[in-house]
């Protein structure tokens, strides 16, 4: 049974650059955005069949934050939920698991969504320090604790960034940002380049908020200090290509072409789509926004994770019989500059297409102007298991605003992994 | 698609928490049968010998004790003493708690030998409980107060769960514990922890009672049948206090503390006012070394403060909170309440709203009222609870709205938008089209006529008038304004939906002023024209304080705010056809310069980290009190007459619930009667005379004046009780 999945509404919290541990844990962030979206529905909050969550950096007191966000979002005692992980792309495996279940006939209305907080990655007790405190505790007698406090050393305060650890690949070694400057390296990106993406990205995102674009999509959130965050901080609207030019690469200097200014931001944030089958739409006179066609997840060398998007997207395509012309709009995740202007020169690059996207000639160059419109992460921010979701709910809500019809919405996924979702608006 | 269902699994289970020893339900055996024919009690032994004594009181929610009560109490006591068990225990079948006090009805009416020779009797048989040669156990959950805690300090153990709340309030009906409470509690806990909280009349909850040594175990309740048996094995690890009391019991000590606590006291229940307090220092002072005395002495000094005005006021207070809790006992589905106006007023109503367990959204037009909300919400919180989850699940349910989403699914919805009446009708054409069929509008309107509001509105039986007092959280009483088009339905609503919220219901008729606002307005423009005759504001506030009122007018004025106090007697002015004293042209000036009182730090007072910056007063002229609460005698007067309010037991209410006027003396009409009708009405014609026709008596008076006694009212009829 293959039925249609409807994206009915959706909305997010504004992106919080992180400047020190933020107002809100990533549950705080799910019910913030989750309340308002769930109010303005003509069903209520335990109609629903399930939850599901991406998140990556999950916190000790909340554990399964899928359930807990349920739970305080009044969904009711038998809301199923669970928390979904494939890092970057978490916000975006919650919607394809949800549009599995809706299409083989299983549910009928889900709740799918992404949440980080990346202010609250912990500074962790290296091995050592853990060690040390486990034989302190496990001490019997007062001469075997004596003991065992008798085995500190200097070395066990040193802490680990959490933070620090989870941006970089286990398996090849590498930083993610080191990743983009791989990718730069060998499409032939420039550091003039990928900073003028960056300044024309922030732009776009200040050109947005003035217009009011995130209207309906954001929702403001209220702190019990009683600040109101309403918009996304992370924008710098005087950026230009010159201002950039002055930073030094944040990850390998001095000759790296990857900076703070054209990276993705250390960001807090929360997404929820809403997803619903025929049946849901029916029962509670629903106007759907768009519909999902089709989704695909890819992987490859994490060492080029960055070009994920290029392989899921061209096998989206391929699978649907489709060119750029028919895409009218894209969202890739900005994880780097250098990395977004990668995966458009993959998938014009002769030599890639023919072996690895086994495609006889390149797709092409995609348009400029149809991509990333209203900015991204590099003014917004990339709450890790938050951005999946928003780029699909942003690309819903940009189509509708402009009158088009298809688009596609893509993160790479560090691990080397990219997943992509075609959408049509209705 | 799944039918949702809701489970609720708790809820099914929920039956089988509450420990009730051998009438519980076994796998094996049904539950026991009780041994004797009482109406309020069940007894019968488990497997290990411990008799079980359940109380349960035929229909009602609450056990109190009463004379029938006591009587089989005895009953059964002679049974245990026959027949000794391994152990007893006594516990409460009810939901609400154990026992919630003595049947206060019982002491109405009765003159003081009477009363000491029923609590003789009733003390004899908590003696015997006392003396039962077995190990006893009181069992405690919900509310355990007054005499309930007497009979559990009569146990040998007593073991709470986690939501228990155990106190004697007595001091609040102008008494003090009757029933040995003032022995046992003094000799078993430090006796100045034990009298300061007789004192205040305040509630402990279970963990602060064990700290205290008054519970010696708290558990929840899967753990209550194994900790009693540990009890009745002499196995339960206690907390008692020992040398301390003691030593604190010693004459000497009684001598130093006795003094303190009578320092203490007089600042927050002055001697003149409040004889009970001091009855209790001074019963502990001079027979706390010997607990036989002690409690003769407290049966005698109970007596005497039964018959004292203060405590028959008090005590009728108690009945009128009962009667207007009972008007709001009616039943209410709803579950979300929508609030219009982040302002003082309805962020508040909202935070209040959600602290009890609604849902609620707060709409506003901008952000920055909402955020002040959500942080005022957050402070009142911190102060309610110490759980931080209590605290973050009522946040949750309060859900700020900036575009209204919140109308079309609420079941009440609450305007508190600034007083213009060209706003509130546009919020209402707004809310009215997307409100849910069966919903309530209602306006937190303090001065602007229903019948104005209602014009335009398509379904004008579904709006009334629900008027809280500011701050919400601590002022319980809420004046619900009907008007001719209102369905009773809607009407009940409120009321019910004010029950949901722990506040109390006052109906009124929609009149300008209603009915607590109208009898301020003199209470507070005679304090300004008594100031602008020279008096010092210091000693016009003391001449209400030294009468009994919480707070002086002349900081009231302040604190409420000085143009509110100005359009309120502006409006009230305008639209009474009596003529109601204007606010002079100095306060006028004083508001145009922004000096508005306690919210911009000076006023009429200058004010400092939220109190009144006050010189020393002096002594009051003779006829200042007269002057400031007689008038609004006066105006209860008028109202009564004009049927604003349908009986003085709901004006006394009000304004003590609503403004905290002096208490012991039971409200206005009260005080009225008790000092004599004629007195009053002759007082005011003479204060007339000498400060102008403002005070002139209504012509109400008349037929008060006509009936044949100024007998006090009694206490409310007990059929008025019944919800």
């Amino acid at each position: 049974m293959n039925r249609p999945v409807y994206i009915v509404d959706g909305a997010r919290t504004p992106f919080l650059k992180a400047r020190g541990v933020g107002p809100f844990t990533p549950v705080d962030l799910a019910v913030q955005c989750g309340r308002p979206l769930l109010l303005r529905q003509p069903f209520a909050p335990d109609a629903f069949d399930q939850v599901i969550l991406g998140c990556v950096n999950v916190m000790s007191d909340e554990m399964n934050p899928a359930r807990i966000a349920a739970l305080r979002l009044g969904m009711g005692e038998a809301m199923v939920g669970f928390t979904v992980q494939i890092n970057c792309g978490s916000g975006m495996q919650s919607i394809d698991t949800g549009y599995q279940y809706i299409r083989e006939g299983k549910s009928d209305l889900i709740l799918a969504g992404g949440a980080e907080a990346l202010s609250h990655a912990p500074l962790i007790y290296n091995r050592q320090a853990v060690q040390f405190y486990g034989n302190v505790f496990m001490a019997r007698t007062l001469m075997a604790r004596l003991k065992a406090f008798a085995s500190v050393r200097p070395a066990m305060f040193k802490p680990v960034i959490g933070l620090e650890r989870g941006l970089t690949d286990p398996v090849v070694e590498l930083g993610m940002g080191q990743t983009a400057e791989i990718v730069a390296h060998v499409f032939g990106i420039s550091r003039r380049e990928a900073d003028e993406y960056a300044a024309e990205s922030q732009r776009r995102l200040a050109n947005a908020q003035k217009e009011k674009y995130f209207d309906g999509e954001l929702e403001p959130m209220f702190a019990r200090n009683g600040k109101v965050y309403d918009f996304d901080d992370g924008v710098r609207p005087d950026t230009t290509a010159d201002s950039l030019a002055k930073l030094k690469p944040a990850f390998e200097r001095p000759w790296g072409k990857v900076t703070p200014g054209n990276s993705s931001q250390i960001t807090d944030g929360a997404s929820w789509v809403i997803l619903a089958s025929d049946e849901a739409v029916e029962k509670y006179k629903l106007t759907p926004k768009a519909v999902i066609r089709d989704s695909q997840w890819s992987a490859l060398d994490p060492a080029v994770m960055g070009l994920g998007p290029a392989l899921c997207s061209s096998e989206l395509l391929k699978r649907n019989d489709m060119g750029l012309a028919d895409i009218d709009l894209w969202e890739i995740n900005e994880a780097f500059a250098a990395q977004v202007l990668g995966c458009v020169a993959a998938l014009k690059d002769e030599k890639f297409s023919r072996e690895v996207l086994h495609r006889d000639t390149p797709l092409g160059e995609i348009d400029r102007g149809r991509l990333n419109i209203d900015g991204g992460a590099i003014g917004l921010g990339h709450p890790v298991g938050a951005s999946g979701n928003r780029i699909v709910l942003h690309l819903v809500n940009a189509l509708k605003r402009l009158g088009k019809k298809r688009g596609i919405a893509s993160q790479c996924v560090g691990g080397g992994q990219g997943g992509a979702m075609l959408i049509e608006a209705m | 698609m799944q039918d949702k269902q809701p489970q609720h699994v708790m809820a099914t289970l929920a039956a089988r928490d509450l420990e009730l020893g051998p009438f519980d339900a076994t796998p094996s055996s049904a539950p026991a049968a009780s041994v004797g024919p009482w109406k309020n009690w069940k007894l019968a032994r488990d497997a290990d010998g411990i008799a079980w004594v359940v109380i349960d009181l035929p229909g009602t929610s609450a056990n109190t004790l009463n004379a029938e009560v006591i009587a089989e109490l005895a009953d059964i006591l002679s049974l245990l003493e026959r027949e000794l068990p391994k152990g007893l225990v006594i516990r409460s079948a009810k939901k609400s708690g154990f026992i919630a006090g003595a049947d206060i009805k019982q002491f109405v009416g009765e003159g003081a030998t009477d009363v000491a020779n029923s609590l003789s009797q009733a003390h004899a048989v908590v003696d015997r409980l006392d003396n039962l040669k077995c190990p006893t156990v009181a069992v405690i959950h919900g509310y355990c107060l007054g005499g309930g805690l007497e009979v559990a300090l009569a146990c040998d153990y007593r073991i709470a769960t986690e939501d228990a709340r155990l106190g004697f309030p007595e001091v609040l009906l102008g008494l003090h514990p009757g029933l040995g409470g003032t022995v046992r509690f003094t000799h078993l806990v430090n006796p100045v922890q034990a009298m300061s909280n007789m004192l205040t009349g305040r509630n402990l909850r279970a963990r602060n009672a064990k700290s205290l040594g008054l519970v010696d175990a708290v558990i929840p309740e899967r753990h209550v049948a194994a900790a009693v048996k540990d009890a009745v094995a002499g196995k339960l690890r206690t907390n008692r206090a020992g040398f301390t009391v003691s030593a604190l019991n010693s004459s000497i000590a009684r001598g130093f503390l006795a003094g303190r606590m009578r320092k203490e006291a007089e600042k927050k229940a002055p001697h003149r006012n409040y004889p009970a307090p001091y009855a209790l220092i001074d019963l502990w002072e001079k027979h706390g070394g010997d607990p036989r005395a002690m409690q003769r002495e407290e049966i005698a000094s109970f007596g005497r403060l039964l018959t004292t005005p203060a405590s028959r006021n008090l005590v009728r207070v108690f009945f009128l909170r009962e009667k207007l809790k009972a008007m709001a006992g009616g039943k209410w589905d709803g579950r979300r309440v929508h609030v219009i106006g982040a302002g003082a007023m309805g962020g508040d109503i909202a935070a209040w709203c959600a602290w009890n367990g609604l849902n609620v959204t707060l709409a506003d037009m901008k952000p920055e009222p909402l955020g002040a909300a959500i942080k005022r919400a957050a402070d009142l919180y911190r102060k309610l609870s110490r759980k931080s989850i209590e605290i973050r699940d009522a946040l949750d349910r309060l859900t700020p709205d900036l575009k209204g989403e919140g109308v079309a699914s609420a079941d009440l919805i609450i305007e508190a938008v600034p007083e213009i009446l060209a706003l509130k009708q546009k919020v209402y054409a707004a809310t009215e089209a997307k409100m849910k069929p069966g919903a309530i509008l209602a306006t937190n309107t303090s001065s602007i006529p229903l019948e104005q509001l209602r014009e335009g509105l398509q379904r004008p039986e579904h709006f009334i008038g629900l008027h809280f007092f500011n701050p919400v959280s601590r002022l319980q009483l809420v004046e619900v304004v009907g008007h001719d088009k209102a369905a009773p339905e809607a009407l009940a609503a409120g009321k019910a939906f004010l029950g949901k919220i722990d506040r109390l219901p006052a109906p009124v008729k929609s009149e300008p002023g209603f009915l607590v606002n109208r009898v301020l307005v003199p209470y507070l423009m005679e304090a300004l024209i008594m100031m602008d005759s020279g008096i010092k504001k210091e000693t016009i506030d003391k001449a209400a304080e030294d009468f009994g009122m919480p707070m002086g007018p002349i900081e009231l004025a302040d604190e409420v705010g000085l143009d509110i106090c100005v359009h309120v007697a502006e409006v009230l002015g305008a639209q009474l056809p009596r003529p109601m004293p204007q606010p002079p042209a100095w306060l006028r000036e004083k508001v145009e310069k922004g000096e508005l009182g306690k919210k911009t730090g000076k006023g009429l007072y200058d004010w400092k980290d939220g109190h009144a910056v006050k010189g020393e007063p002096g002594t009051p002229p003779a006829d200042a009190t007269d002057r400031l609460i007689l008038p609004m005698v006066d105006v209860c007067v008028a109202c009564l007459r004009e049927k604003i309010v349908e009986d003085e037991d709901t004006v006394d209410a009000a304004m003590i619930f609503a403004t905290g006027f002096a208490p012991f003396r039971g409200g206005p009409m009260n005080y009225a009667r008790q000092r004599g009708l004629a007195d009053v009405h002759a007082t005011l014609e003479r204060l007339a005379a000498k400060y102008g026709d403002r005070l002139t008596p209504d012509v109400g008076w008349a037929d008060l004046l006509k009936e044949k006694d100024d007998a006090p009212p009694a206490a409310p009829a007990v059929a008025d009780l019944t919800p």
